[in-house]
């Protein structure tokens, strides 16, 4: 009994020292955990007897020089790991070891990461090609300094990623070998506004280049497992963008693409993947018009020949586009009465802007069709009067003008020379 | 001998088409980006101006002049009319076309093409009639229809939702065949045919010369001789002044429609 007391007393004291030692702020930094080798310092020391020189070079010219400090302060470092951990056929090595080592095998201490990035587009390519330069581990985490994500010094750190991966992807050079198709994201990236929240607003909460493509298993969009596959966009985004994702599927276009037919569009379609502009920018405001313009052909045809489609076609924001009247995420065909434009709603659509409309007002056929007689035929028949009228008065006068003009001509060079007109002809004299 | 010159128009009418000039050449450079709004040239029209909402404010404002002008021509016709002046209803002065015209026009085409002597033209000519009539037509279509898109939600309380977009349809096409007409075919038969060329200044300095009227208007000036009514008609040369005046109005608004015209012929067919 004095014994199982024990216990438990034993077991909450230390179940209460965890508890304070894990409370945000007062923790002091943890001790170094025990891992398989960890290093005595001075094991390390035999390495940095050459490594340390900032200089050292192997014989084809490739720096060999490691930073002792920067290295203790890396993740690995703090572990206490030995350079042998890694290197591991260098364990028990003759110094000076020879000059070409094996590949270093992340995967004895990180199996899922590199798993997962077994399943990605870099490996891929790098099983595609031999000379590849898709990224692996160190690329992004540097061989040496690895630190983790949270550590601001930490290239896969939130606010430094984008530069990380723009050091590929935003090279023109990369980009080419690796016929990668999207191209300089890095720079479209960077204007963007989940860049701009990064690079302008220190916002860790944006999305960079891992919140949507992942991490280690980055895949090609074409890969249905792909984070960025059409059809996983819209959980994607809604990673961040819950409330909006909902909204999305309830409307036409989110149905569409829950039915597998593939015929909606998807967030990137209307906002672009690396260029998300805010949507109160003039000019991608007035872009995503052509946007649903792209699949409602006839729509964006009729809406040109309107008053509103005539100004967003200036350049000019202020009237009526496709979501005003339609939603943007939730868009009902009109015969749904959540539709904006359904009867039920349209007046009050139009009111958004036509303040104190009427509903004779709310009756004008914003998509109206001239050429549709089903549709329009008071329109119809209007537009083939002008048709007529204008070819007509055009074609009459033209003629006319073309042929009073050379005789028009002679007339000046007759009084030019003062001459009186030809007597009348014979058939003129007759009159 | 000094040339003699006979007066045409009065300083009202000419006056009154000033007006028209100014507001129908404002009204078609404000109004055309519109009509052509998938061209490149125009957002840069519009952006001489500023914004849509500048272009639209001067469109308005050259319609309430030139409604106004259309509203002080009527009233002057029916002031004649309510003092018993009923000679623009029939007859030399009127503008009603009349069977004069018919043969008028059959007579020039048969002139045209060498088949006759050239008509003996009266005061106003057929085409000049059609000018005429194509700004008064053009003028109760445009402006009607343009009233009601300008105050949808005040008439759309008495007509129904298809009438705004009728409006909208014969408000762009018929302002197309005004400007298309007035820039091509008024300017040619006014001014740019060889005989005129460069400009007719008489709708600027009210006179024409008694030797340009007995050649282009013969009948009219028969008519003159013959009642005897020439010598009161019979006016000064125009001043220098006006001369000039005409010269510098006419040649920048022809320029302005030509212009116009060149980014229309532009849309049209490329």
């Amino acid at each position: 009994m004095a014994r199982r007391l024990c216990l438990i007393v034993v077991a909450l004291g230390w179940f209460v020292s965890m508890v304070m030692a894990s409370s945000p702020g007062s923790a002091p930094r943890p001790s170094a955990p025990s891992l398989p080798g960890a290093a005595t310092t001075s094991a390390n020391d035999d390495c940095l007897m050459c490594h340390a020189d900032s200089e050292a070079q192997a014989e084809d010219g490739r720096s060999i020089a490691v930073d002792g400090p920067r290295f203790s302060e890396s993740i690995h470092g703090f572990l206490d790991m030995a350079c042998t951990a890694c290197h591991t056929d260098l364990e028990g090595a003759e110094l000076p070891h020879d000059a070409k080592l094996a590949r270093v095998d992340c995967s004895t201490c990180h199996p899922d990461a590199v798993a997962a990035y077994d399943q990605s587009i870099h490996a891929a390519a790098r099983r595609e090609e031999t000379a590849s330069v898709a990224a692996t581990c160190v690329d992004c985490h540097t061989s040496h300094y690895v630190r983790p994500a949270a550590d601001p010094d930490s290239p896969t750190y939130p606010l430094n990623l984008p530069a990380t991966c723009s050091r590929c992807h935003a090279d023109p050079a990369v980009i080419a070998k690796g016929h990668i198709a999207a191209g300089n994201v890095g720079a479209q990236f960077l204007d963007s506004i989940h860049g701009r929240a990064i690079s302008r607003s220190g916002l860790l909460v944006s999305a960079n280049c891992t919140s949507c493509h992942g991490a280690h298993d980055i895949r090609r969009k074409s890969d249905p497992d792909s984070r960025v596959f059409r059809a996983n966009v819209p959980s994607v985004c809604a990673s961040c963008h819950e409330g909006i994702q909902a909204q999305f599927m309830r409307g036409a276009h989110g149905q569409a693409l829950a039915d597998g037919s593939g015929r909606g569009p998807v967030c990137t379609d209307c906002h672009s993947a690396h260029q998300i502009q805010r949507i109160d920018g003039g000019s991608w405001r007035l872009d995503t018009i052509n946007e649903c313009g792209t699949c409602h052909a006839d729509k964006i045809r009729t809406y040109r020949d309107t008053f509103h489609g005539q100004i967003t076609s200036l350049g000019f924001v202020r009237v009526a586009k496709c979501s005003d009247c339609h939603g943007a995420h939730e868009v009902h065909p009109k015969s749904d009465a959540r539709s904006m434009v359904s009867p039920e709603r349209v007046l009050e659509t139009c009111r958004t802007c036509h303040e104190g409309a009427s509903a004779g007002f709310a009756e004008y056929d914003p998509h109206a069709d001239q050429d549709d007689l089903e549709r329009n035929p008071e329109l119809y028949y209007a537009s083939r009067f002008m048709h007529w009228l204008l070819m007509g008065v055009f074609g009459f006068f033209g003629v006319h003008a073309l042929l009073w003009l050379p005789r028009s001509a002679a007339e000046r060079r007759r009084r030019a020379r003062g001459t009186q007109p030809p007597p009348p002809t014979s058939e003129a004299r007759d009159e | 001998m000094s040339e003699r010159f006979v007066h045409r128009f009065d300083a009202f009418d000419r006056t009154l088409h000033g007006l028209l000039m100014i507001s129908f050449l404002g009204l078609a450079a404000t109004g055309l980006p519109l009509v052509f709004s998938d061209e490149a040239w125009a957002p840069r029209l519009v952006n001489l101006f500023g914004t849509f909402e500048v272009a639209g404010w001067l469109h308005r404002v050259c319609a309430t002049l030139l409604i106004l002008v259309f509203a002080i021509h009527l009233g002057r016709l029916l002031r004649r009319f309510t003092r018993g002046d009923r000679s623009f209803l029939w007859g030399p002065s009127s503008m009603v076309p009349q069977p004069r015209d018919v043969t008028d026009l059959v007579g020039h085409l048969k002139w045209f093409v060498g088949r006759g002597p050239r008509p003996a033209f009266d005061r106003y000519t057929y085409w000049e009639k059609f000018d005429y009539w194509a700004v008064f037509w053009g003028m109760g279509i445009i402006g009607a229809s343009g009233l009601l898109l300008w105050f949808p939600m005040y008439f759309s309380q008495f007509v129904p939702g298809w009438v705004f977009n009728v409006a909208l349809l014969i408000h762009g096409e018929e302002a197309l065949l005004a400007v298309g007409f007035i820039f091509t075919m008024h300017f040619f038969n006014g001014h740019l045919r060889p005989e005129k060329f460069p400009m007719d200044r008489v709708i600027f300095t009210g006179r024409v010369s008694e030797e340009e009227l007995r050649e282009e208007r013969p009948t009219e000036y028969a008519r003159l001789v013959a009642n005897g009514t020439l010598d009161g008609v019979l006016t000064d040369p125009p001043e220098p002044w006006l001369l000039r005046l005409g010269t510098v109005v006419g040649t920048t608004a022809v320029t302005i429609g030509q212009l116009l015209v060149g980014l229309i012929l532009y849309a049209v067919l490329t």
